[in-house]
């Protein structure tokens, strides 16, 4: 168990339900290394075995998988990444209620605990799941494609997938997304691209959450926005509301560009 | 602390790699850690010696293979090392070094019996 923020265990649960370990399918994943013994350089009762492989080679795989199941089904899986209290579920929760009839739409919610914020989701009438990752600081591929054995698939539409408020480990972990979109929201440090660089480079769009409050802060959003192409000088930014509903068409004109691109 | 998990998928290619070689026993293992990879050393050396306990890796000694980040420059071209995604290029004054070297994050070797 780590002493920093307490991930690792096992205690995952989707719908509230423990997740089995591994997969559901029949279909097992493949990892042979390809090992090559070099001998001679362990001791007497030793040998040396080189591996060469990527320790996140397996959630790759999988995360694989999973964009090829949204590919033929013809789905655009966005995931939405941020620390705790951006405004990622109020923002998500109104891009439902502008996009609900236009096509299916699903969520998948990662949390550490509580169903809350499935639902505040389902109060819109959008199916959502609940993924509880008990310890653990962010959603990885297998947990993603274990949801999706357990509910409808939005086929034709869009699954956003709303990770564990944290900026650091979920940017490791490819989903099978077809882009991440990271929020930053306006009461928090402007300087958090350059203090999470990891996340803000593997995002393709940056919502920049709250300007409705601007007014009341100090706050910087020239430099926030200099800081973030610091790190990623190809990052879209959208300077947004999910309260006043500032820059709401601009964030919906990008999905339905990102909908064409994936169809 | 995504350590954990990755220190759990290390020992799930270590397991991997005990079947299909036949090892019963590891006593060091060897991981490749980029500069620019998103993972702390000593948080990867906690994490592992928790996650390895009573599997064959129990007691294992770790060595981390430390390899530094090497950006080229998305806008002159210009190679350099880079120990920050956000760097400066010293040639251009650009930004947007694109990762060339420096970022994995490998099991490499294994000492086994």
């Amino acid at each position: 168990m780590c002493t920093t923020c307490g991930c690792g265990s096992n205690e995952v649960l989707i719908r509230g339900r423990q997740a089995g370990r591994g997969r559901k399918t029949d279909a097992p994943v493949r990892f042979r290394p390809h090992a090559v013994e070099t001998g001679g350089k362990g001791s007497d009762a030793t040998r040396i075995i080189k591996l060469e492989q990527d320790i996140l080679a397996r959630n790759d795989y999988v995360a694989d998988q999973n964009r090829r199941l949204f590919s033929v089904n013809n789905i655009l899986a966005l995931n939405l990444v941020s620390s705790p209290g951006s405004g990622k579920t109020t923002l998500l929760v109104r891009t439902l209620e502008a996009l609900k009839g236009e096509f299916p739409l699903a969520v998948i919610e990662g949390d550490q605990q509580t169903d809350n914020d499935a639902e505040r989701i389902r109060a819109t009438g959008v199916d959502a799941i609940q993924i509880n990752t008990g310890k653990g600081c962010h959603l990885d591929a297998s947990m993603i494609e274990r949801a999706m054995q357990q509910m409808t698939l939005p086929r034709g539409g869009t699954l956003f997938i709303e990770n564990v408020g944290n900026l650091v480990c979920p940017a490791a972990f490819d989903l099978g997304e077809a882009a991440k979109v990271v929020v930053l929201s306006v009461t928090e440090g402007e300087d958090k691209p350059l203090k999470y660089p990891d996340m803000f480079r593997a995002a393709r769009l940056m919502l920049l959450n709250k300007c409705d409050l601007l007014p009341h802060l100090i706050f910087d959003v020239v430099r926030a926005e200099e800081y973030a192409r610091r790190v990623n000088p190809a990052i879209r930014i959208i300077r947004i509301s999910a309260s006043s509903g500032e820059g709401m068409t601009e964030w919906l004109a990008w999905l339905a560009a990102e909908k064409q691109a994936c169809a | 602390m995504h350590e954990m998990s990755l220190a759990g998928s290390a020992l799930q290619i270590i397991e991997d790699a005990a079947r299909t070689q036949s090892f019963k026993r590891v006593r060091k293992v060897w991981l490749e850690i980029g500069e620019l990879s998103c993972v702390e050393k000593e948080a990867m050396r906690f994490c592992f010696d928790t996650v390895v306990k009573d599997s064959i890796a129990d007691g294992a000694q770790l060595e981390i293979v430390e390899t530094a980040g090497r950006g080229r420059c998305t806008q002159c071209g210009n190679e350099t090392q880079i120990a920050t995604l956000y760097e400066v290029c010293p040639q251009c004054g650009g930004y947007g070094m694109q990762v060339i070297a420096g970022d994995a994050m490998r099991v490499k070797e294994l000492e086994v019996e």
